[in-house]
């Protein structure tokens, strides 16, 4: 039987509920990042996504300590994030379709890995941080107790997701005749942003250099390995418009990598190799929009809902969360993140007065630490693994000078996303 | 070159078949009379399956917008840069349209500005509601 995607009933996406049951119960034991490169060049199997990802998977074994007779859960995203292989022709086994070369399912890994003990497999689909907190509530309702949890990104050579469809359909029709799409979405959002608060792009600049400085601090991230390019302002605003006024230094680049992490038990971290990052909570928007766009009210609905979730669920405040790693790409969304959960304080339409203080991983309020996907590639997972790297105080470079004993990290977008809340302890 | 074009099904047909009139109608609930765009089978809000079609008058007002440079659609790729703006419906706010904003040049569209419906055609042949800037 193929795996199904998790219930709906793993997320938790009501308020009012209290702290989440397994609180402190739950935690992340190891954590494995493969090589990034920019594109996969579809002869290569050894950088395939497939092959990718059982090298991710196999670091976070080393760096939690155990084996691969030690897991018995999978959840994987197994939504690629470029385009298809096909109509070319398939390789060998096990690469004979789509799972493996662009796409990961959990069934793929578990048998190309021979891993023969796992129980229980899941998909969470469109995001690693569906797959991420599938996998958290796994483990705390008991249904695994040592979990991988993985995505492989693909990125094939070419311009990917290019629609050459000249019809639509169902609600698709009412959208993308006019060519809007999460792209549109997003640049509309933040030109109604700026109207209301009486800002501009440019004001962005100081957030997207930090990014870019925080990702050339990271070994593992595509642009240090790469690219290592300093941006400027001048950089910045002299990007070319994708969507006015989103410009191409708003998108992060599509890179071929994989990422996993390994939840277990608070019980069973204990004894594994790492100190544990245990986790509080974890919780989902499911935002429902009124028409056929987002409003910027909406927007600000949903992203104060999640926070309000992440806080509830944990029992922690915003005065209380060290490390802060919402979703990046586009950077024009983050500031409905920042926002929302008033890290450091920061109100609606304050953002931009906050980028452009001391925001560096030096100073006082090191803001996406891991310098998300804009500084390392798009792969939605760097700001889950900064969070657990600074909590170790394995971040290297970018290890945060201010205490470092709680996060939170979450992804896609304000109308849907997940969240993790970390800490160092597990009460 | 033409827009793409909607394939009309069974929820929708209503509405692209009153385009082909020049008539903008909306989804409006049986029960609890809540416009609704795009069409749904069930009422959103109170999840009736009774849903009727309400005719308005075709005028609007710009809520903002966005000036595409670089659109995933190849078909529109040639108008580029075009504008995408939101379209709030007069009859009701919350209800909003997409427009290309015919006769407005990318990138000077005047928000909070009153549109006026007219319809366009697409490759092939159907019509779908576009907006202009009322003099």
């Amino acid at each position: 039987m193929p795996t199904k995607d998790a219930p709906a009933s793993m997320y938790r996406t009501q308020e009012g509920t209290g702290l989440w049951e397994h609180r402190g119960k739950v935690a992340v034991a190891g954590i494995g990042q493969a090589p990034t490169m920019r594109r996969w060049d579809g002869v290569d199997l050894s950088k395939s996504v497939g092959a990718l990802s059982i090298t991710a998977v196999q670091q976070a074994l080393d760096d939690a300590g155990i084996s691969r007779d030690d897991v018995d859960g999978v959840v994987t995203c197994p939504l690629g994030m470029g385009d298809v292989w096909a109509p070319r022709p398939y390789f060998a086994p096990p690469y004979d379709s789509e799972d493996g070369l662009t796409s990961l399912s959990a069934d793929w890994l578990v048998k190309n890995m021979a891993l023969r003990n796992v129980k229980y497999t899941a998909h969470g689909q469109s995001c690693i941080n569906t797959a991420l907190v599938a996998g958290i509530e796994a483990v705390g309702a008991g249904l695994t107790h040592t979990c991988i949890v993985l995505r492989g990104t693909g990125n094939l050579e070419g311009r990917y997701h290019q629609m050459d469809e000249k019809t639509f359909s169902g609600r698709n029709a009412f959208n993308g005749v006019w060519g809007w799409q999460l792209i549109p979405q997003i640049a509309f959002g933040f030109s109604q942003y700026c109207r209301k608060y009486n800002t501009n792009h440019d004001r962005m600049a100081p957030f997207i250099l930090n990014q870019r400085r925080n990702g050339l601090l990271n070994p593992d991230g595509y642009h240090f390995n790469h690219k290592r390019e300093v941006l400027t302002v001048e950089d910045y605003l002299a990007a070319r418009w994708v969507c006015k006024p989103m410009s191409l230094l708003d998108c992060d680049i599509p890179i071929q990598t994989a990422g996993a992490f390994l939840i277990t038990t608070a019980e069973r971290a204990r004894h594994m190799k790492q100190k544990p990052v245990y986790i509080l909570n974890h919780c989902s928007q499911r935002g429902v929009v009124r028409s056929s766009c987002e409003t910027l009210d909406e927007t600000e609905q949903f992203t104060d809902h999640i926070a309000r979730m992440c806080y509830e669920g944990s029992g922690l405040g915003a005065k209380d969360i060290d490390i802060f790693n919402p979703y990046d790409g586009f950077t024009l969304f983050f500031q409905y993140f920042l926002e929302g959960f008033q890290w450091r304080n920061v109100k609606r339409g304050e953002a931009h007065d906050f980028y452009a203080s001391d925001i560096s991983v030096e100073g006082p309020n090191p803001l996406s630490s891991s310098g998300g996907n804009c500084g390392n590639g798009r792969t939605r997972w760097w700001g889950q693994r900064d969070c657990i790297q600074q909590l170790r105080g394995q971040a290297g470079y970018r290890q945060v000078r201010t205490r470092h004993e709680t996060a939170i990290a979450g992804a896609y977008t304000a109308g849907y996303s997940d969240w993790v809340v970390y800490s160092t302890h597990p009460d | 070159m033409p827009k793409p074009s909607p394939i009309p099904d069974d929820v929708n047909k209503p509405f692209w078949d009153a385009c082909n009139e020049r008539r903008l109608i909306i989804q409006t609930c049986a029960q609890c009379n809540r416009m609704q765009y795009p069409p749904e089978k069930t009422c959103t809000a109170c999840g009736c399956a009774t849903m009727t079609w309400r005719e308005v008058k075709g005028m609007g007002r710009v809520h903002g917008y966005c000036v595409m440079y670089d659109s995933r659609v190849k078909l529109l790729q040639e108008r580029q840069p075009f504008n995408i703006a939101v379209i709030e419906l007069d009859e009701n706010p919350e209800i909003k349209f997409f427009s290309h904003l015919p006769g407005t040049p990318p990138d000077e569209v005047p928000v909070g500005a009153t549109v006026r419906l007219e319809f366009e055609q697409t490759y092939n042949g159907q019509l779908v509601p576009e907006w202009r800037v009322a003099e």
